[in-house]
């Protein structure tokens, strides 16, 4: 705080303590380094450089060719495109309810666990480490339509469940029932909001008569919301970008080349332009217009928001 | 971190003590309504715990089966067998890309984490001049999908001719990572600032403040940022298909990726192999979280705290 009121009086400066405040300044910058050389190397000018490739053909060998907004043009055209962003949007319709709803079920079950809490919450958040490669391949495992594990459980229960890994149309609920298996984390974040609600808010509503639904809807949820809407953004934007398991299960480029519209997510259609086609331009426009769409997405949860979200003593 | 309080440590009870605690509630609450409650959430949760758990166990289990019964569900195989782990080892350079991932991993999980509390020392310690606003760029590169610097990134490692390298995989967090750096700078914001005042008088050196007094009481949060990224180092896909190319390069995820090439849809339908690579894939990152679940649960419920 002194050093702070210090800085506020140039005008009584004398010259040892200005230069005092120049080697702070130096030290500083030292420490910053790292951040600043990285920042400028590896996100500032890779920002200028992917908008000016947006603008070009690029194939690595051959030097940019500036063709303008061509790119942009061709991306609108481009029926992979529209494949892309539709399998993308519709996953993600599907899997951020899902995974809200879930995460939340978990949450109050664990906050209602009393000892046994700290042992499922581990359980819940063990399937989060499991590397995303492996994740697909138990997709493919699990998902098998004619003798995977989820087909048998539906058996028992009469149902003949469909070709998860090959019906087109069950390609992408089978990704995301096997996504929620990673909700764990979410689970976490929710249950620490929870363990933060004040308890006499409870024995208020307990005493005006208010069940465990009411309790839930009038209570809870208004005190939790503005982590269900960190996560709903989070979970949205990371949906959004979904590539490991996908791509692992049905895209290959190795001594045989394979791949599934059903399941060509927008990244993936990205990495396939600019590192198996070499589009780097191409690729490059692809990935603006990606970051617009976030953008967009992003922009109109926090409008939504601004009506859902309580925010308790304004600021925090 | 301020959570601490608020996360009693994660020792687990045994699962059969579950019902048990359930039970001794219930008899102090008294009322057969509450206890009722209370059957009803521990069997959900012993529910959904089996769903959560069960395929880990399906897949251990379905390593030790022969081809023919890998699909077959049964939960202890009918005939069992090590050879799939002999095969897998013959089929695929393993030992090479477990020493590879665990290089890219321990270099990745380092590097980042000295770059990082640097960086968020300089900007919880110091006072200057654009301050708030650097650390405001900090804070908005986290909001930049990395498609957008995914291909000029390739281009300078490329140039560089580092592709076919490990470098790629782990030498960006050299620089630090803007998530751990905002990570961190709570922290060090939470250590009383007369400690380093005083250390300041005695003649302590910057960097001595940093390294001798503020990094030691730190190593908490530095845990949590050291297994985040070894964690997140140990599962890259991504990284590892843009730049591996010679099988002899690649990590344990790109590996087995290359294995659902050959054994998967794409090839020879070996399902075996690619059970028991997952086994193997999985199994290091699983000892890691046991090693420290009590970091990893608590940087994941920190990390929602600014929501």
């Amino acid at each position: 705080m002194s050093a702070l009121t210090l800085d506020t009086r140039p005008s009584v400066e004398r010259p040892a303590r200005r230069r005092a405040r120049r080697r702070n300044v130096i030290a500083a910058l030292l420490f910053l380094s790292p951040w600043i050389v990285g920042f400028l190397i590896f996100t500032a000018w890779p920002i200028f450089y992917s908008a000016y490739l947006s603008l070009t053909n690029y194939d690595v060998i051959n030097s940019p060719d500036f063709v303008g907004i061509e790119n942009y043009q061709r991306m609108i055209e481009d029926p992979k495109v529209r494949l892309a962003l539709g399998n993308t949007l519709l996953y993600t319709l599907m899997k951020v309810p899902a995974y809200m709803l879930l995460s939340l079920a978990l949450a109050l079950l664990l906050d209602r666990a009393g000892r046994a809490s700290g042992f499922f919450r581990t359980v819940f958040f063990l399937p989060k480490m499991t590397p995303p490669v492996a994740v697909g391949v138990l997709f493919l495992l699990l998902f098998n339509g004619q003798s995977g594990l989820v087909n048998s459980v539906l058996g028992w229960f009469g149902i003949n469940g469909p070709s998860w890994t090959t019906d087109p149309a069950w390609v992408k609920p089978g990704l995301v029932l096997m996504s929620l298996w990673t909700v764990g984390a979410s689970v976490i974040i929710l249950l620490t909001a929870l363990r933060d609600v004040p308890k006499d808010l409870y024995e208020a509503a307990r005493i005006d008569g208010a069940g465990f639904w009411q309790q839930t809807k009038s209570v809870t949820l208004p005190m939790i919301s503005p982590t269900l809407f960190f996560l709903v953004i989070v979970n949205t934007i990371g949906a959004f970008q979904t590539f490991d398991e996908a791509y692992t299960a049905f895209f290959g480029s190795g001594n045989t080349t394979y791949s599934n519209d059903a399941a060509l997510f927008y990244v993936i259609y990205l990495f396939q332009q600019a590192f198996q086609f070499l589009h780097m331009g191409y690729a490059s426009a692809l990935a603006w217009l990606l970051f617009l769409i976030i953008m967009i997405i992003t922009v109109i949860q926090v409008i939504v928001s601004r009506r859902l979200v309580h925010y308790e003593g304004g600021s925090r | 971190m301020t959570t601490t309080a608020r996360v009693p440590g994660v020792t687990a009870p045994p699962l059969a003590s579950a019902d048990a605690i359930a039970v001794d509630k219930s008899a102090k609450v008294g009322k057969s309504k509450r206890g009722w409650k209370r059957v009803l959430t521990v069997t959900l949760l012993v529910l959904f715990g089996v769903i959560f758990l069960y395929p880990f166990i399906w897949l251990v289990s379905a390593s030790f089966k022969p081809r023919s019964e890998v699909f077959d569900n049964a939960l202890i195989p009918n005939t069992f067998t090590l050879e799939n782990y002999v095969n897998v080892w013959l089929e695929a350079p393993l030992a090479l890309w477990l020493v590879n991932t665990v290089i890219v991993t321990v270099l990745a999980a380092v590097s980042v984490t000295i770059a990082s509390s640097m960086v968020a020392w300089g900007f919880a310690y110091f006072q200057f001049r654009g301050r708030n606003v650097l650390f405001g760029i900090v804070l908005g590169t986290m909001m930049l999908p990395g498609a957008v610097t995914l291909i000029p990134t390739f281009l300078i490692w490329n140039g560089l001719g580092a592709t076919g390298t490990l470098i790629p995989l782990w030498a960006g967090n050299l620089f630090g990572s803007a998530f751990y750096i905002f990570l961190l700078r709570q922290f060090f914001l939470t250590l009383p600032r007369d400690l380093f005042e005083a250390a300041r008088v005695d003649g302590a050196s910057n960097w001595k403040i940093f390294s001798r007094i503020a990094v030691p009481l730190t190593k908490p949060a530095l845990a949590v940022v050291l297994l985040f990224e070894a964690e997140a180092a140990w599962t890259d896909l991504m990284r590892g298909l843009i730049y591996l190319r010679d099988t002899a390069t690649f990590t344990v995820p790109r590996g087995l990726k290359a294995l659902v090439d050959q054994f998967g849809f794409g090839g020879e339908w070996h399902w075996e192999i690619l059970v028991t690579a997952s086994v193997i894939t999985t199994l290091p990152i699983i000892i890691l979280f046991f090693f420290g679940q009590k970091q990893f649960v608590e940087g994941v419920a920190s990390s929602g705290i600014k929501g």
